[in-house]
């Protein structure tokens, strides 16, 4: 188990659970859901923040925000 | 016979997420036929339209209220919580749901499907992008989907206004679902009775529902099971690998910037040079106008009410729609094409620590054209907090209209034009004052930052929807739109101010002004007098001086003169409050200058005024402190019409106003003192 700000670009990952309960919310309504792969795409020229494919489609995330996602990468 | 009674006035809600497309299948409805307003109380914008439609001999007539995009019905979002409102609002008395979703995206628009599915209303399903989910090989079993769903479903492409008429017929045959999508074992839902007496409850407490995710969780898990039942899609869409491809680009740490860079160069170019012509074209109509009706009407009041407070008035708003319509043509295609969106990824890093937003950029540089464009595009940000920010820092970035002041007060403070022998001192000068303009303005954002609150939650997650080409009627509509609020809305205040400004600078209530206005007549009529146009200017100066206006000079002067300013500017500064560059052309008539070399002239002028001990008047503290007070003043009744829009108040517009008030007279004060 890691967080997503951990993972490098295009590291395969499934998602377990959260770790801030109102962001929890939001990020479940964005697609983000336990059991869901998951990748972060690119990180923006600056580092941060990070275009995450996940649910099927693009989504950004800072880094504060991606480090509330326990992942469990896939080798 | 039961269809004679049938209803045929139907007031319909379009719902659905951000990106569905919701918009574009509102103007496919309703093409021009809309009208923008504001929720009350907060900043967002209502959209409403009307269509008809006919079935057999029945003629329906549909009233469209286009709400804002919402992911889930547990708002995080002012925008959200305002959709929901709404749609549960009793008063709102809504027929048919219209639920927009993106057939390419299926996943998370079937979730909010489901939820709204839930609240029972007579419900419709329009399948968005129908033509993209074709072209990349995502084939949907609609019929299969509509039957589980217990929901018409229209098949449609709102870009190019395919399958519009379906959902119109499918809208006048609406029902409520028979499924449903909750847990029905869940107490919570049971102790309500409903789902949307559960829903309307929680809407009131700003708190993580316990149930919310638990909810949001079981609803996805029966549409996976949906999906891998009625949608097939290709494991690698063709369209999302094209936008990879951009990313690449668009992203990058060179070219990204570059590219953005080149972006603002051509908005820039734009609302600063290219806006200019028609700008002129305005000025010179409605200056044609006014001597048309001049010499058309008998002279008198009424004329020079007409003329010179309602014609010029008018003139003075639709001055703006150039400005307005290139920035809002710009802002339409960055944001349907998509790149919005990573214009706000790559510079969020960069704007952050300031509380600004990525989408900050664009309304930033266009301020140094114009602020109230600038205020207008700041709807682009969707973060409450950095949004209110922007706009109350965007009138410190120096402006195209503080120009002439800048450049007839640095021609007095060096005649010469030059500073230690070898620099352009106006150049020099100027540039220093955009520097000052930016600085301060990011300074102001770093407090603020530490000072707005906000009850919304301040997240980064913003989706990237895929690259599309932009489509030019939502564009149209767009400017359309945003030019018929602003000459609409800001255009009566700045009408009525304008009126007002004339009124006090052409009336007075001495008996002097009265004797000055029957020579003015008795000079214009009379053949005998040489040097009429002399004469007349120098009644003209008279005249102001003593009109309301030169008595609220006089009455200021007491608090201005620390500044250095007598009643003389004192008058400029009151009449420059309908915009900065008044200030040359009320210094030329109080100093009655030469018009056809009018910066000259009154700079000579200006050179030559001498105070009471016969000392130079506009020294260099006299000139420092009125340049840094145009700098910081709020001078400029069209930037406060259009903040009371935006920000649908007056609160900022006031905390705006004495903020850069207290600024202006703090800097110019310090000047005099530490210069003099």
């Amino acid at each position: 188990m890691t967080t997503l700000n951990e993972l490098k670009p295009g590291e395969k990952a499934i998602i377990r659970s959260f770790s801030n309960e109102a962001l929890s919310s939001k990020l479940i309504d964005m697609g983000c859901l336990p059991g869901e792969l998951i990748t972060i795409s690119r990180l923006a020229p600056l580092g941060c923040p990070y275009m995450i494919h996940v649910s099927g489609y693009e989504l950004s995330l800072r880094k504060a925000e991606a480090m509330t996602v326990m992942v469990e990468t896939l080798s | 016979m039961s269809d004679l009674s049938a209803n045929t006035h139907l007031k319909i809600a379009l719902v659905g997420n951000p990106n569905a497309g919701k918009s574009t299948l509102f103007n496919a409805l309703t093409g021009l036929n809309q009208k923008t307003g504001n929720y009350s109380g907060v900043t967002v914008d209502r959209y409403e339209g009307k269509c008809s439609h006919r079935v057999g001999n029945l003629q329906y007539e549909f009233s469209i209220l286009d709400l804002p995009g919402l992911y889930s019905l547990y708002p995080k979002s002012n925008d959200e919580v305002i959709a929901c409102q709404t749609l549960l609002d009793e008063k709102e008395k809504i027929d048919v749901l219209v639920i927009v979703a993106d057939a390419t995206n299926l996943k998370r628009h079937l979730m909010l499907a489901s939820q709204l599915i839930d609240l029972k209303f007579k419900t419709v399903l329009a399948l968005n992008m129908m033509d993209e989910a074709v072209q990349q090989n995502i084939l949907i079993d609609v019929a299969g989907l509509s039957e589980t769903l217990s929901v018409p479903i229209a098949a449609v492409d709102s870009r190019h206004s395919k399958g519009v008429e379906e959902l119109k017929d499918l809208i006048t045959k609406a029902k409520v679902s028979d499924a449903m999508f909750y847990d029905l074992n869940s107490e919570v839902v049971k102790e309500k009775g409903s789902y949307k007496n559960y829903i309307r409850e929680s809407l009131q407490t700003t708190q993580v529902q316990t149930f919310e995710n638990t909810d949001k969780i079981y609803r996805f898990n029966i549409i996976n099971y949906l999906l891998a039942k009625y949608v097939k899609s290709p494991a690698q869409l063709s369209q999302k690998e094209m936008s990879s491809k951009i990313d690449a680009f668009a992203t990058h740490k060179v070219f990204g910037y570059v590219l953005l860079l080149f972006i603002l160069f051509l908005v820039f170019q734009f609302i600063f040079f290219i806006s200019e012509s028609p700008m002129n074209w305005i000025e010179q109509f409605f200056l044609q106008v006014g001597n048309y009706v001049h010499d058309a009407m008998p002279a008198g009041q009424l004329n020079d009410l007409i003329v010179n407070g309602l014609i010029a008035g008018i003139g003075g708003v639709v001055m703006f729609v150039p400005q307005i319509a290139f920035l809002f043509m710009f802002i339409g295609f960055l944001e349907d094409s998509g790149y919005m969106a990573r214009a706000s990824f790559i510079m969020d890093r960069l704007m952050r620590p300031f509380g600004l937003n990525g989408s900050s950029v664009i309304p930033l540089i266009s301020a140094t054209a114009c602020a109230v464009p600038s205020i207008m595009a700041t709807r682009s940000i969707k973060n409450v907090k950095e949004r209110l920010i922007t706009i109350f820092i965007l009138p410190l970035i120096s402006c195209s209209a503080r120009l002439p002041v800048y450049t007839l007060l640095i021609s007095v403070l060096y005649p010469n034009n030059t500073f230690l022998g070898i620099f352009n001192s106006k150049g020099l000068v100027l540039m220093a004052f955009y520097l000052i303009g930016f600085t301060i303005s990011l300074l102001t954002a770093l407090v603020l930052k530490k000072i707005v609150k906000t009850n919304e939650h301040s997240f980064f997650i913003m989706e990237l929807p895929v690259y599309r080409r932009p489509q030019l009627r939502t564009i149209g509509i767009l400017v359309y739109n945003k030019v018929k609020v602003f000459v609409g809305e800001a255009g009566k205040i700045i009408l009525a101010i304008s009126i007002v400004l004339w009124f006090l600078s052409s009336h007075g209530i001495s008996k002097e002004y009265k004797e000055l206005d029957e020579q003015v007549l008795a000079v214009q009529k009379s053949d005998l007098v040489s040097n009429k146009e002399h004469v007349i200017k120098h009644l003209e100066s008279l005249k102001l001086e003593n009109s309301y206006i030169g008595d609220l000079g006089h009455f200021i002067e007491p608090v201005i003169a620390p500044l250095g300013f007598d009643w003389k500017i004192g008058i400029a500064l009151i009449t420059s409050f309908a915009a900065r560059e008044v200030f040359v052309g009320t210094m030329a008539t109080i100093y009655q200058s030469g018009e056809s070399n009018k910066e000259e002239g009154i700079k000579e002028k200006l050179l030559k005024e001498e105070d009471v001990y016969g000392h130079k008047k506009y020294n260099t503290a006299v000139c420092w402190s009125l340049l840094l007070f145009y700098a910081f003043a709020l001078q400029c009744m069209s930037t406060i019409a259009v903040v009371k829009r935006e920000t649908n108040g007056w609160k900022w517009v006031f905390a705006q106003l004495i903020y850069l008030s207290v600024l202006a007279y703090g800097s110019a004060f310090l000047a005099q003192q530490v210069l003099s």
